[in-house]
């Protein structure tokens, strides 16, 4: 990394895991948390003081013991609203806000407070950003976040608010089919047409690109933003509900806590299923029951096949748009945990007819190649200087005409930014106020397509009936996001626009949440600092502390022991100060001077396999080693 | 959605004293190239100029594709806002609207109707107003927007609309009209092959008239023009009636 240069990391905010990545002058990584797990959660809930917020793994116990205060999943109500929820709020045990209306932006209920989906989104991004500014021991404000490629513009720019809420500035939002091509292009420098089939937690999308000579092309893109490993868990969630309903004669559909429990074991079950043939369904119930039902592959499989097919739509959708046949198609690369089910698989060669790349991690591949394209915006390095990314918009933009019609003006699977011009007129004589409804989608009808927003052209010089020629001028910039701009062209005056925007944040009330959720001052920053530095430093000697009652330790000799107490003292002495930078060397140091005694306790206990590890590595409770309590389990 | 200033519009560079435009940077005189300086490099505000200038090319209709395609990746890797992000906000902006009509123009230029659409719009020809005022018209008086048939079409459209009704008689099952759907439907496709062959031969026409003295060649050059439009409208006349038989086989 170089120094002059800003830290733009890649994050990847998924609807189950989210992750931070950077790639400096080598390959890009994924930055761990404080637990040592590459995944955080993307879970948020309010401790039992409704004071502060807990995300991630420490936030998954809530879902259970206490789901009022917890939220999951949050990604799929972005840029959404209260018409689109009642399919979810079935199995999404989240309490809307009170009095809410149609085509506001949502609020969701934790505890007793309420909080838009962009505020809790703004608060894993925070987690992330932390474990950043921890990782790099400074601050971290610029951010490259990806979204599903289907994401329509209010689900965008919900997601660019998130990251101002987090204090992140969101240099760009990349797609995630995108991102994932890039993280697999820098690794294998491909040339071709390449096809990525993302499934993930909530989302579905597939992309079509065409790479060469360091250019990303996307030709086509198409997907779902409903349709994942939710809607999968759901099933089996409705088959165990149905069956304890039945059996047991306990509804428990309205029991927020069991259906909790029983998503933790469906998702249980759903992953073993990806490795064995069968397994069983198990959960307690409440009232010393236990709800146990086996189930084997072939079972599971016929139950999802629906969902499975429904993919195979919008890959049909994307090969036509592309104006390709599956035979043209080069490479086919897997992304989501969904993809690790088998049957998705196995469906996915079908289609293409050759069998997709596993090879990389497909939880984390997104972020991989989120922290490539931040890598490029940096300025790129060596892996990085001839890569260009060129997206699409997903979805076609369109205004009402009469009669209810969607006239489109900007066409799916363009490349952007694009832009579209289109000139208004008055229909009475006089009018000074032009309305103008901006949609999104591919149905002839405003009512089938997506609203973005309404709005209207005002201070209008009054002239006879279309006389005025209105020109506005919509632009979708790099992110997918659109922009507006009018003007009246035969006065010259600029006609003032006022919009409504459907299920949006508008920038006051973007900006009063940093100001209320927030306070990024330097000393806040300083103080988490020196917090996590001190814990890493107990760590440390207490892994020394055990190190000393180990053989290993007389294997040392005299000069490797007395440099160890020196170096051991010096951290006691500087981690009672202020000073986290030194409290950091003194750490690195410790760790550099134990590196043969780790080595030597390896080798006694589990053999030569993991030599080269230091103390803070080998410690348990270090802060790279996995955290006591398991990573994740559920399932992206 | 955001909304913009509407100074992003379309700027012209300054003008100097010797009316001459300069780079906005360095203060180099412009070169033939519209986007970039040619001493500093730096990128310079948009230009009002046409989807052929901006590629460096004249109004002509045969393109090469993959030489279109070569000049669109290196342009790209110039304009794209990735390349600006640290720039200033002047350059992030125009690199924005640059970026955006670069795009727009590859996307017309590569498709071969699109370009002859574009190119007749750039010669005065208004086809999309035409089919608008039209499309208007007949929503408010509610009447179904009528497209005059082209005269030598006029039996074959008779007998496919006849054929057509005896599908929907038949509920899409009598195998005899589907056979005579098809049998009209490859005829149609053929005549659209053979409008593609005659489209080329009027870019050829156009393009010599282009390279020669354009001065005395005006009139031929609005003769061509007009069987251009001509073309355009036959052209998408039958490929509604091939998408009528379409879905009505679909059915």
């Amino acid at each position: 990394m170089s120094e002059e240069r800003n830290i733009i990391v890649g994050i990847d905010l998924g609807t189950t895991n989210s992750l931070v990545a950077y790639m400096g002058s080598s390959m890009p990584v994924v930055i761990p948390g404080e637990d040592g797990s590459n995944l955080v959660p993307s879970v948020v809930a309010l401790n039992s003081g409704e004071q502060d917020f807990v995300v991630g793994n420490q936030a998954r116990k809530y879902l259970v013991e206490t789901p009022e205060r917890a939220v999951y999943s949050i990604k799929r109500l972005m840029g959404r609203g209260l018409e689109d929820v009642g399919e979810e709020s079935k199995f999404f045990p989240f309490r809307l806000g009170e009095n809410m209306n149609a085509g506001e932006i949502l609020r969701i209920k934790l505890g007793d407070k309420e909080f838009t989906p962009p505020e809790i989104s703004a608060l894993i991004l925070r987690q992330l950003k932390r474990n950043a500014e921890r990782y790099f021991g400074k601050p971290v404000t610029q951010a490259v976040i990806t979204v599903p490629a289907y994401f329509n513009d209010a689900q965008r720019q919900a997601t660019k608010d998130a990251g101002r809420i987090a204090g992140l500035e969101v240099l760009r939002l990349v797609n995630e089919p995108t991102a994932a091509s890039l993280a697999y292009g820098l690794d294998k420098n491909k040339e071709g047409i390449v096809a990525v089939y993302d499934l993930g937690g909530g989302t579905f999308d597939i992309s079509i690109l065409k790479l060469h000579e360091g250019i990303f092309e996307v030709i086509a893109t198409n997907g779902d933003t409903h349709l994942g490993g939710d809607d999968i868990d759901n099933l089996l969630i409705t088959i165990a509900l149905d069956d304890i309903a039945g059996d047991m004669k306990l509804d428990l559909r309205r029991n927020g806590e069991a259906v909790q429990a029983i998503r933790k074991a469906v998702i249980d079950a759903k992953i073993e299923l990806s490795t064995r043939e069968k397994t069983t369904i198990s959960v307690n119930l409440p009232g010393e029951k236990k709800y146990e039902r086996e189930i084997t592959r072939l079972q599971f499989e016929q139950l999802i096949e629906p969902i499975v097919q429904r993919t195979t739509g919008p890959c049909r959708q994307a090969l036509a748009d592309a104006g390709l046949t599956a035979e043209q198609i080069d490479e086919v690369v897997l992304v989501g945990g969904s993809t690790r089910i088998p049957r998705v698989r196995a469906m996915v060669q079908e289609l293409f007819k050759r069998e997709p790349h596993t090879e990389m991690n497909p939880d984390e591949v997104v972020a991989i190649g989120a922290a490539v394209q931040a890598n490029i915006l940096a300025g790129g390095s060596k892996a990085t200087q001839d890569m260009l990314l060129l997206d699409v918009t997903p979805l076609s933009l369109g205004i009402e005409a009469l009669g209810g019609v969607v006239a489109k003006i900007i066409h799916r699977n363009s490349t952007i930014p694009a832009s579209a011009t289109e000139h208004f007129t008055t229909g009475v004589e006089g009018q000074t106020n032009v309305a103008i409804h901006v949609l999104q989608g591919e149905r002839e009808l405003a009512k089938d397509c997506r609203s973005l927003a309404r709005f209207d052209l005002k201070g209008i010089p009054p002239m006879p009936a279309g006389l005025p020629r209105i020109e506005v001028k919509f632009l979708i910039d790099a992110n997918g996001i659109l922009h507006v701009a009018a003007k009246e062209q035969r006065s010259g005056k600029e006609a003032e626009i006022e919009v409504k925007p459907t299920y949006g944040l508008t920038d006051d009330q973007v900006e009063s949440m940093i100001l209320e959720s927030f306070d990024y001052a330097e000393e806040d920053f300083r103080q988490r600092q020196i917090v996590e530095a001190r814990n890493e430093a107990e760590n440390i000697l207490l892994a020394l502390e055990k190190g000393r009652r180990n053989l290993a330790w007389n294997q040392l000799n005299e000069t490797e022991r007395k440099e160890i107490s020196i170096a051991e003292a010096e951290l006691r002495q500087i981690k009672t100060g202020e000073d986290y930078r030194l409290m950091r060397d003194a750490i690195e140091k410790l760790n550099r001077i134990t590196t043969h005694l780790a080595e030597l306790m390896m080798d006694s206990a589990i053999g030569s396999a993991l030599k080269g590890k230091d103390m803070g590595e080998l410690h348990a409770d270090g802060p790279a080693a996995p955290h006591p309590i398991a990573p994740a389990e559920i399932e992206s | 959605m955001i909304f913009m200033a509407i100074e992003t519009h379309i700027a012209s560079p300054e003008k100097t004293a010797e009316d001459r435009p300069r780079c906005w940077s360095c203060g180099e005189p412009f070169a033939a190239d519209p986007h970039f300086c040619s001493r500093c490099s730096k990128v310079q505000p948009p230009l009002a100029i046409d989807y052929f200038s901006f590629f460096g090319l004249t109004r002509k209709l045969n393109i090469d594709g993959a030489a279109l395609e070569k000049e669109f990746y290196k342009l790209s890797r110039r304009l794209h806002p990735d390349l600006y992000v640290r720039a200033t906000r002047q350059e992030q902006e125009w690199s924005l609207e640059k970026s955006s009509r670069l795009n727009d123009a590859y996307r017309t230029l590569k498709d071969p109707i699109a370009r002859t659409q574009y190119l007749l719009s750039l010669e005065g020809v208004q086809l999309e107003e035409q089919s608008k005022t039209a499309t208007d018209r007949a929503r408010q008086t509610g009447e179904e927007k009528k497209q005059v048939v082209p005269p030598d079409l006029l039996e074959e459209v008779f007998e496919l609309n006849i054929q057509l009704q005896e599908l929907r008689m038949s509920d899409g099952k009598d195998p005899e009209v589907i056979a005579q759907l098809e049998e009209a439907k490859k005829n149609f496709d053929a005549k659209l092959q053979s409008l593609h062959w005659e489209l080329k031969k009027l870019w050829d026409h156009w393009d010599q008239l282009w390279d020669g003295n354009t001065q005395n060649d005006n009139s031929e050059r609005l003769r061509v023009r007009d069987q251009m439009v001509d073309l355009l409208n036959r052209r998408s006349y039958i490929r509604n009636l091939v998408r009528d038989v379409n879905e009505a086989l679909k059915n």
